[in-house]
């Protein structure tokens, strides 16, 4: 029983999640500035830490149009849902970093 | 005014007998002889040596106006002049060095007026003092004048002292009348506390001792004096008759007890009080008082100028602001902007951030002092009380009502939020832990690695930051030395000198200094970096070199986006790229170690513990590191 809850969860979520080309999502995360407040690895700066492990890609495509605080809209006009699709693959892409505790220097 | 010029008369001498007596003739006779070659004719000689046939000035005199300008510069206890050269002041330039011996004040040698504003900025930050500037008072007070508008927002003592000729029969011909004004300090009259044109020397003392009183008294602001260079070169008449006034600070404007009353009724009784402390604590006493009044309150502070790991400092605090019944905001630039949120976006809008009925109350001295034009005084705020006042002034009366009115039983109640407060900053701070391990290994590096790894270096000295990019969360800010602000008006191009400043005023305290160095910021005037290898400045600049203005790269973008085209030209105008800047080469190039472009983060520890060594050495140096945006 928890299998077929799972398999069917996880086909939501591909149904929800389009299919990206990281590759090109890394390119224009460059090309378009999202690295500028995001940082070019999504870890944040002036703007919200966005990866690893992204918000659902609905949400994400919802912010990226209709900000809620201080990020520039991204509209359609000049971001295509594909392009948002592969900038979503690039972040899901970006490793997990590792643990503060495992790090020295971060505990001193 | 003393005129300087003596006309002799009659000083036609017999040419012929001058060349066979002056040393110079002598000179050149002896040098001809040795090398064998023909003399000089003796017309020849004397058209070099001899005094012409017309009317001359006496320009010797053991003790210039200048001399006394000295004396007063002693008097008031500056320990350094910064100045790039100039003729409008030589007279007081030669006066310090020679007469003064170079000592207190100590001539600095800055490549750039604004550098040496700046450099003086910094120093102030850390020395609670100014120190003096000279400049030209055109030319060079216009290089300055950005300098001084950041420290005139940032309510900074800085003392200048600008040459200048105000007798046109005086000029010298040619630069002398370029670098003349008729109303020198117009120019930055605007955005400076208090000025003047001295035309005595007995009016230069009284009006220099007063300059720096104004300076000093909180509100703090630059002042700038006129040193007319008739006076600065006539000889002093009679030095028995020139008196340099005492020096007494104003004590720094209280609050007054009514008002302090009330604002302790309203504290104590809050049950979500936040502290805004931004230039409150302005020294060590200062940050103790304001320990204590967050600890007698258990309130949350927000300041750079509150111990880092003190459970109750806060970062960020816009949920702490939401959630507040009362905001003491303590010499907030910025009050409207701290309690309300703008948004920038297609369309812009404002929301309070504060709730309903939430009280807002300000101690701040610059209610005593404000000018019109320069809009630094930011947006009005609607408070609830106000307190015209000087807060580090006011906190002890202010720690004492707010004692008086807790009793025991409110006292239990602000130890519990105390206590939920300090689970609130060790959760804050694993946060920040977690935060700085993300791109923890990436190139470009990020800013949290760099910062992390800067720590590790200096976190067992008595260390101080600076200027440039704040201090990491993750630091142990204990004492009021730790950091300095930043450019009171944003004007970029204010770190690299005003870090120099800050470590000269350390220098003598034998404090590991270093600063993290914007890139954008550096190129505005790097020669400071020379100035700083010129006098052993030991500072360890670690660049933050993101390759671009960044701020703009990112306000470019909001616009691409707004108007909804070229989103990928946000680069242009705003990058520093092709070719790339070798800031370790220009650092050696100026005469200081340097070392860099790091990109790989393994690379960065070695490095800053190279650069370390260098910099207990007694001598500055640079380490370029190649970073995240932000």
């Amino acid at each position: 029983m928890r299998f077929v809850i799972l398999v069917m969860m996880a086909s939501v979520l591909s149904a929800q999640t389009p299919s990206g080309n990281a590759q090109n999502g890394k390119k224009l995360f460059e090309s378009i500035g999202c690295w500028q407040c995001h940082g070019h690895e999504g870890q944040g700066g002036a703007g919200a830490r966005i990866a690893p492990r992204p918000i659902a890609f609905a949400a994400f495509q919802k912010y990226v149009r209709q900000p809620a605080d201080q990020m520039p809209p991204y509209t359609a006009k000049v971001v295509s849902d594909q392009d948002l699709a592969d900038i979503y693959a690039f972040l899901q892409s970006i490793p997990q970093p590792p643990a503060a505790k495992s790090v020295p220097i971060l505990n001193r | 005014m003393a005129n300087r010029r003596n006309f002799l008369k009659g000083a036609a001498a017999g040419a012929a007998a001058l060349v066979a007596k002056t040393p110079l003739a002598k000179a050149q006779q002896q040098q001809a002889q040795n090398r064998g070659a023909a003399l000089p004719s003796a017309t020849a000689l004397a058209a070099e040596t001899g005094p012409v046939a017309t009317s001359v000035e006496a320009m010797t005199a053991d003790h210039p106006g200048s001399d006394f300008m000295v004396d007063i510069l002693k008097a008031l206890g500056f320990e350094y002049i910064a100045a790039n050269p100039g003729s409008s002041f030589r007279s007081l330039h030669e006066s310090i060095i020679n007469y003064g011996g170079n000592k207190a004040p100590e001539l600095i040698t800055c490549c750039h007026e604004e550098s040496s504003v700046h450099m003086s900025d910094g120093y102030a930050k850390v020395e609670g003092k100014p120190m003096a500037v000279m400049a030209h008072s055109t030319v060079g007070c216009q290089h300055a004048s950005m300098a001084i508008y950041n420290a005139f927002a940032g309510r900074v003592p800085v003392f200048v002292i600008l040459g200048n000729t105000i007798d046109a029969n005086a000029r010298r011909p040619g630069v002398e009348w370029l670098h003349s004004a008729q109303d020198a300090t117009a120019m930055v009259r605007e955005f400076t506390k208090w000025d003047d044109l001295p035309i005595s020397l007995t009016h230069f003392a009284e009006s220099s001792i007063r300059a720096y009183k104004i300076a000093m008294t909180p509100p703090m602001a630059p002042v700038v004096i006129v040193a007319d260079s008739e006076l600065q070169e006539a000889p002093i008449a009679d030095r028995a008759k020139l008196r340099i006034p005492k020096l007494t600070l104003a004590s720094p404007p209280a609050g007054e007890s009514g008002a302090v009353a009330e604002v302790a009724k309203l504290l104590v009784a809050a049950e979500n009080p936040v502290i805004l402390a931004d230039r409150a604590v302005r020294s060590e006493a200062g940050m103790k008082l304001l320990v204590e009044l967050a600890e007698t309150l258990q309130a949350p502070v927000l300041s750079g100028k509150f111990p880092s790991r003190h459970p109750l400092s806060i970062a960020g605090g816009r949920g702490l602001i939401r959630n507040a019944d009362v905001i003491l905001g303590m010499e907030v630039p910025d009050f409207w902007g701290t309690v309300n949120n703008v948004r920038d976006q297609q369309e812009k809008s404002v929301q309070p951030l504060t709730k309903r009925g939430a009280k807002l109350i300000s101690i701040s001295a610059n209610d005593l002092f404000i000018k019109s034009n320069y809009q630094d005084f930011e947006r009005y705020t609607e408070v609830d009380i106000a307190l015209a006042a000087d807060p580090e002034t006011t906190l002890p009366s202010l720690i004492e009502a707010c004692k008086r009115l807790i009793t025991p039983d409110r006292k239990r109640a602000l130890e519990d939020r105390g206590k939920k407060l300090a689970a609130a900053h060790e959760q804050a701070l694993e946060q920040a832990r977690t935060a700085a391990t993300y791109a923890w290994d990436a190139t470009p590096i990020s800013t949290a690695r760099m910062a992390a790894e800067l720590w590790e270096v200096i976190r067992d000295k008595d260390w101080a930051l600076a200027g440039g990019a704040g201090a990491s969360r993750l630091w142990n800010i204990d004492k009021h030395y730790r950091t300095i602000s930043g450019a009171g008006a944003a004007g970029v191009g204010y770190s690299a000198p005003a870090s120099v400043g800050a470590a000269l005023a350390h220098r003598k305290h034998g404090r590991l200094v270093v600063s993290i160095q914007n890139d954008g910021d550096l190129m505005y005037a790097p020669g400071v970096l020379w100035t700083a290898a010129h006098h052993r400045i030991p500072l360890m600049s670690v660049m933050h070199n993101n390759r671009a203005y960044h701020q703009e790269v990112m306000h470019v973008q909001r616009m691409a986006n707004r108007h909804q085209r070229g989103i990928t030209n946000a680069g242009i105008g705003t990058t520093i790229t092709d070719p790339n800047i070798d800031y370790a080469t220009v650092a050696r190039g100026l005469g200081i170690h340097g070392e860099g472009p790091i990109t790989d983060p393994k690379d960065l520890g070695p490095a800053l513990r190279r650069g370390i060594e260098i910099v207990q050495r007694g001598e500055p140096v640079l380490i370029d590191v190649v970073t995240q945006p932000r």
